[in-house]
């Protein structure tokens, strides 16, 4: 096993195009828990958490681009918290103050778990994922990024360098479910977000992959009348049709899809109620 | 042997080179087991405990969670840094006046966390020191002895001031 602790980008594609086998960290939050309990044992480490390019943030009127290895502490607030309301609210929830200093959205999507806290937001805002290698970067949608639990499309070759976050006009907010405040993993989590008068929904840890809930986004567009009664109701229980949840060592599928129920339902209601 | 490494950590303002270490250890194995710092405590391994808390760069992380060979060139704060020279920190002696301290072994993590929260708020409000406590696991006190260690050392620091 050998670690690797390239300090510029170009340094470290190119170590990734000679070592297209190695495990790429970031905070760590995720691969030292499966090397503690010897459920892995990488031979090959190149460490991303010291290169600068992937410590930028820039906020821009229309989206912000975080580097991939920012630290979740960074967009709980201040002017990044401030910019995107719902990755705020995702990233307040992620482990402890301990975990959301080391974690990030690099780690995150390289995990690329159903339950990953930031996942929903990245979907409900149609971000973007930077994909760099020796040969340039490419920009892929979420959607077409995460293809299965804990499977993504990045290439071997491939570092995730950065997320371009598109930013919305309207309410956006985020929301899970656990079992206590801090150290938790989602047993359900949702992002909504209103963009003019589209909605969009995305649901977390109810499925092998984050689910966008185009059906009842497409229905609340069809809606005549948004704000009558009954269509927030109707939105928490479509959003919990769409869910794919199964019974595991955290939950049941049937809590799962109750949580989804409330969480949307609560979630289009403050939005509405702004 | 394949998989090991020499690499040199500076660990409370010391480097202390690391010899022949297996490239997967975490920084809490490397601190305790090569370095001879047990002050930071192993529980979880999956940092959800918090025992194992040091201060990297100004940052408050779990050192089980930090693989030890990526932590050079990093400025690393163990409990052990906090009275080189015998005399306890106002922190340390608030945890034992208001009998912050039973079994101890979560001790030396909060005292690091506490450390690192009023290093950057010298005033905060309880849900505040909460919020920053809450990675720190405590199975003894039910906590409300060490919120009145962070109170009494807010106190005093405010009163000096």
């Amino acid at each position: 096993m050998t670690v690797f602790i390239p300090r510029s980008l170009q340094e470290a594609t190119d170590l990734i195009a000679e070592h297209p086998d190695a495990h790429l960290l970031t905070g760590g939050t995720d691969l030292m828990v499966e090397v503690n309990f010897n459920h892995r044992r990488p031979e090959k480490v190149i460490s991303l958490g010291k290169i600068e390019e992937l410590h930028q943030v820039t906020i821009n009127d229309d989206h912000v681009i975080i580097g991939a290895a920012v630290p979740y502490a960074q967009m709980e607030k201040g002017e990044l918290g401030e910019s995107l309301p719902a990755l705020a609210e995702a990233a307040r929830t992620v482990g402890s103050p301990q975990i959301r200093a080391a974690g990030s959205l690099g780690g995150n999507l390289g995990t690329c778990s159903p339950a990953g806290d930031s996942l929903p937001v990245l979907s409900a805002t149609n971000s973007l994922v930077h994909l760099t290698s020796a040969g340039g970067t490419r920009m892929v949608p979420f959607s077409e990024f995460m293809i299965g639990p804990k499977r993504n499309s990045r290439q071997p070759h491939e570092i995730i360098t950065a997320v371009t976050v598109p930013r919305t006009c309207g309410w956006q907010g985020y929301a899970k479910v656990g079992t206590r405040n801090a150290m938790v993993i989602s047993v359900a989590s949702a992002c909504v977000v209103f963009h003019d008068d589209e909605l969009r929904i995305a649901l977390g840890s109810v499925g092998p992959t984050i689910i966008r809930c185009t059906d009842t986004e497409n229905w609340y567009q069809s809606l005549a009348s948004k704000k009558s009664t009954g269509v927030s109701l109707e939105i928490g229980s479509r959003a919990s049709q769409e869910s794919r949840p199964i019974d595991d060592h955290r939950s049941t599928a049937d809590y799962r899809r109750h949580a989804i129920k409330v969480l949307a339902q609560r979630l289009f209601e403050r939005g509405m109620s702004k | 042997m394949s998989g090991h490494q020499n690499y040199t950590l500076n660990v409370n303002g010391t480097e202390h080179p690391v010899k022949d270490a297996w490239i997967g250890e975490s920084l809490l194995y490397v601190l305790r087991e090569r370095l001879g710092l047990p002050g930071s405590k192993g529980a979880c391994e999956q940092g959800e405990c918090g025992s194992c808390t040091v201060v990297i760069d100004g940052s408050a992380v779990c050192s089980c969670l930090v693989m030890a060979a990526t932590a050079v060139d990093s400025q690393i704060a163990t409990i052990e840094g906090l009275a080189e020279d015998g005399t306890l920190t106002d922190v340390q002696e608030a945890f034992i006046t208001e009998g912050a301290v039973q079994c101890g072994f979560c001790t030396p993590g909060l005292v690091m966390a506490v450390h690192h929260l009023l290093e950057s708020n010298d005033n905060p409000d309880e849900m505040t020191v909460k919020e920053a406590l809450s990675g720190n696991i405590c199975r003894c006190t039910g906590y409300g002895r060490i919120f009145a260690a962070v109170d009494a050392v807010i106190a005093q620091r405010q009163a000096g001031k």
